[in-house]
């Protein structure tokens, strides 16, 4: 299975994205914001990082680079997307997800390992957690206060979209402690905790995070053959 | 040369820490008139030539679009400068 990375200019954590996929078993393929092709990937990440420098919003002129466009198509297809981090924003920028990230509520950027309950184990990254369990890893953003009309917040949490949820203080103020949610057909997830940066013995503090690279293995061919 | 000018705002009920940062900073410097601080963006998009009612469109259209994300933020308003600035000069 071939799994696209893409880089924006500003992306950081596209080397260790790229390194996630490898160790779970797949086949990372770099892929560059300025070229509207996929180049026939079963699956995309959209990586962590400051893309355009976080400039007009987090995510936003990142949303209508050209690559962008395949991706919105793909993932209107069933292919597998996952954004992490500046990913998750910049999926909220081009409404392959709702709501919006914003300045966490205490000012300042956050560094830590982060406990996670995963809500949802039926998306195609999380097929291989199980639902009421506990992950943990880093998280990092300045900018990853979850926010939603209330209308919406009560769709994500009644149709179970809710993937991820913070578990202790609310490190960000994201409402209703959302860390991570989905779309309506559960290819599509964001979270802005970084499960790349969890994924081999002695780096991170877990091995937690491969878990939703190897759900994808599973899920992307069956999507893409849909 | 023409300049619009647009203002965006974050929506009432968003919480926006950086304008609760600066109310925070306000009485330290002696400046206590004040109970509220909300932080938004001013854009100025220049044109070639005037400012006609076809760029006022096209600005509202791209403040919509890219300039303001409807989730979080509110545009305020988008005007022609140069007639504000011809009234008040």
């Amino acid at each position: 299975m071939r799994i696209g990375v893409v880089t924006f200019p500003g992306s950081l954590d596209d080397g260790d994205a790229r390194r996630a996929v490898r160790l779970a078993g797949a086949e990372p393929v770099a892929l560059w914001h300025a070229d509207a092709d996929l180049h026939g990937v079963d699956a995309v990440v959209l990586p962590g990082g400051f893309s355009y420098g976080d400039y007009l919003r987090c995510g936003a002129i990142a949303s209508f680079a050209p690559v962008m466009t395949e991706v919105v198509a793909a993932a209107g297809r069933g292919v597998p997307v996952l954004g992490i981090c500046n990913g998750f924003q910049v999926l909220c920028e081009s409404h392959l997800l709702p709501g919006a990230l914003v300045r966490n509520e205490a000012q300042k950027f956050i560094c830590t390992d982060q406990r996670l309950l995963v809500e949802n184990a039926d998306t195609a990254w999380t097929s291989a957690l199980t639902a009421g369990t506990e992950i943990t890893v880093p998280l990092k953003n300045g900018e990853g206060g979850f926010v939603a009309d209330t209308e919406t917040l009560d769709r994500l949490e009644g149709e179970g979209r809710v993937v991820f949820r913070y578990v202790g203080p609310n490190p960000n103020g994201s409402l209703r402690g959302i860390a991570g949610i989905t779309n309506e057909r559960g290819n599509v997830v964001g979270l802005m905790p970084h499960p790349e940066h969890a994924v081999e013995e002695g780096f991170g503090p877990t091995t937690d995070g491969l878990a939703l690279f190897t759900s994808v293995l599973t899920a992307g061919l069956a999507a893409v053959g849909a | 040369m023409g300049r619009v000018v647009i203002d965006v705002m974050p929506k009432p009920e968003i919480l926006d820490p950086q304008g609760k940062a600066v109310v925070g900073a306000l009485p330290r410097l002696g400046f206590d008139a004040f109970t509220g601080v909300r932080q938004g963006k001013r854009f100025e998009l220049e044109v070639a030539g005037e400012v006609t009612p076809e760029v006022l469109a096209q600005a509202r259209a791209a403040a919509e679009t890219l300039l303001s994300n409807p989730v979080i933020e509110d545009v305020v308003s988008v005007r022609d400068a140069g007639a504000g600035e011809v009234a008040s000069a």
